[in-house]
């Protein structure tokens, strides 16, 4: 199974990334030869597997766990927005989404 | 410097020396620094520092004196260290290698850093700044760095090994005493063995992950990378614990003093490791593993062997298919964790778009580089619809299956020993641009990655060039205490970790 160029589009788009067009082929290139390498996976029988998702469920005893709902940070708004792109009277600035 | 460390370089000194020196009033935090800072500017060409703030370094020193004059003595107190660029920081700016957070500003510490800093309740360590890493953490040779590749100590024309390259080379150089690194598939001991120093990555979920700049999150661990064993198990013990309110996947495991463990077994004795049985999966020493590092890893251990381990047989029959899994993934996680790189409330903007869509897709793609992008790309297409089972399902089982492996092999040894990387460190733009030849060098790191296991790199001596060697030793879960002392003892026997580059540094 080999990617296109359709396929490379429809992936920038979703990961909202725009490549420039002499980057396209390059990357098309690439990521052909990195799932050559994945194909490797299908020749493994996992019937049955089930699929792991994180180590800590391997860890017996260690649960996850959710802590009380509760504010427990101080507001630190300006610091939180020293590196912001664009900010006014405390609010982030984006471009007009709804006219 | 004060009269009794005159004739005593104290870049020489371990994290363990300076420490004793410095509750000893031998010399000051302040000098102690002073004397680092000096050296980090002599050798700034080697690209291991992004940012450096000496006043910032210097009140530290200052508040850790005040700590020793008035009586207080912790295992690190005054002792300086440094931070991989992926631990965000108050007091420094954080960029994780990229374009992306250049400028950028944490409003709060890493639980890493406050656990070791200097403030109320850590562990009284001096910051001497931020160290150079592959793009968020992406790379095995720190040259996807946004801002400058890092240079080898040992050979300035080579790699470090990445992600955590700068932290591995500013402790190879003796710029720093210690650094704090990470790893997701390796970025710990493949730096720590291509420059010829001691480092270990925790089973997962013993350091909190809280602060630590995200790739991929099932994977990622904080790490203590210094010259010795017993440096790592100090600053190990400070640096794990629960963190229960911050990171929900931090072990809630009470903390442990490995350091104490490691000076408990002092007593010389003939055969101090009697009884350890150590697996060598047979896939870690095949053709695939340079005949130079095979040597240098082979006469480790057989060192070990004289200590009183003895050697078994072991099979890992997926280490091949740790690569693909790993890299289907650790991509899959990326893209998702790398979605909060909006330009909307940190981070890059692009100065030209025409609406809210093109502005996310210009600061993006302006501010990811090549390795980030090719890894977003990636991870994107293995969870979109249609594929998500075929690759991203797939690679999930398969991980099972590889954990699964192991408890297998640790069912006959309690260790297992194999090499960190399957050459020395290569020069510096030798593997191009071709991304499947620099992930398929991670072959020996990926699968106890994937599992979640412990592992270090222990300095095993030199190859090809001259160059270090590392032995990588592979635990099982929470035993960090284990391997760290079986790196200890063989670190009593040999001086290849005392080892430094040459004269010019």
């Amino acid at each position: 199974m080999a990617l296109t160029f359709e396929d490379i589009a429809r992936v920038a788009n979703l990961a909202r990334l725009e490549l420039r067009p002499d980057e396209t082929a390059h990357t098309l290139s690439q990521l052909n030869g990195f799932f050559t390498l994945v194909e490797q996976m299908q020749a493994v029988n996992t019937d049955g597997v089930e699929p792991l998702a994180h180590p800590a469920a391997l860890l017996g005893e260690v649960a996850l766990r959710l802590r009380d709902d509760i504010a427990s940070e101080p507001n630190q708004r300006e610091a939180s927005q020293v590196s912001a792109p664009a900010v006014e009277r405390g609010l982030f600035l984006v471009p007009k989404v709804i006219e | 410097m004060t009269s009794s460390m005159n004739n005593m370089d104290l870049h020489d000194l371990g994290v363990a020396e300076l420490a004793a020196q410095l509750a000893a009033g031998a010399v000051s935090s302040v000098e102690v620094t002073q004397h680092f800072l000096n050296r980090m500017a002599q050798h700034s060409a080697l690209g291991a520092f992004l940012a450096v703030d000496a006043d910032v370094s210097l009140a530290q020193a200052r508040a850790a004196d005040a700590r020793l004059a008035a009586g207080e003595r912790t295992p690190l107190l005054g002792v300086p260290l440094a931070h991989k660029d992926v631990f965000v920081t108050r007091d420094f700016p954080t960029t994780a290698g990229s374009k992306m957070l250049e400028n950028y500003r944490s409003p709060f510490d890493a639980t890493v850093v406050s656990r070791l800093g200097i403030q109320a309740g850590g562990a009284g360590m001096v910051t001497l700044g931020k160290l150079n890493c592959d793009e968020f953490a992406m790379g095995s040779g720190n040259e996807n760095s946004a801002y400058q590749p890092v240079q080898n100590p040992w050979d300035t024309s080579r790699v470090p090994g990445g992600s955590s390259g700068g932290s591995a080379a500013a402790v190879a150089a003796r710029l720093v005493p210690a650094a704090t690194g990470t790893d997701t598939g390796g970025s710990i001991r493949q730096p720590a063995s291509l420059t010829g120093i001691t480092g270990i990555k925790p089973t997962y979920g013993r350091c909190s992950r809280y602060g630590m700049v995200a790739f991929a999150s099932s994977l990622d661990q904080a790490g203590p990378m210094a010259r010795s064993a017993l440096d790592c198990a100090l600053l190990l013990s400070a640096m794990a614990g629960p963190d229960p309110d911050r990171d929900s996947t931090s072990l809630d495991l009470p903390a442990v003093d490995y350091a104490a463990d490691l000076l408990a077994s002092q007593p010389a004795r003939a055969k101090p490791l009697a009884g350890l049985r150590i697996g060598l999966p047979t896939q870690f020493f095949g053709a695939g593993c340079a005949p130079d590092v095979l040597a240098a890893v082979r006469g480790a251990l057989a060192e070990f062997e004289k200590l009183g381990a003895t050697l078994v047989d072991v099979s890992l029959p997926l280490t091949e298919l740790s690569i693909p899994v790993y890299y289907v993934i650790a991509p899959a996680e990326a893209s998702s964790n790398l979605s909060r790189f909006d330009g909307v409330r940190y981070g890059h903007r692009a100065a030209h778009y025409t609406d809210l869509t093109d502005m996310y897709k210009k600061s993006r793609s302006e501010g990811f580089g090549d390795e980030a992008t090719r890894r977003i790309m990636i991870g994107t297409y293995v969870l979109s619809h249609g594929y998500y089972d075929a690759y991203y399902l797939k690679a999930q089982k398969i991980r099972r299956l590889i954990a699964q492996d192991f408890q297998t092999a640790f069912a006959q040894c309690d260790v297992i020993a194999g090499p960190v990387s399957p050459t020395v460190a290569w020069k510096i733009g030798e593997k191009g641009d071709d991304p499947v030849a620099s992930y398929l060098a991670d072959i020996y790191t990926l699968s106890s990655s994937l599992a979640g296991l412990p592992g270090m790199s222990v300095p095993a001596g030199f190859g090809a060039g001259g160059m270090p060697v590392g032995l990588q030793l592979i635990g099982n879960y929470f035993k960090e205490a284990q391997l760290l002392g079986a790196a200890h003892q063989f670190q009593r026997a040999t001086d290849w970790h005392q080892k430094a580059p040459g004269e010019k540094l």
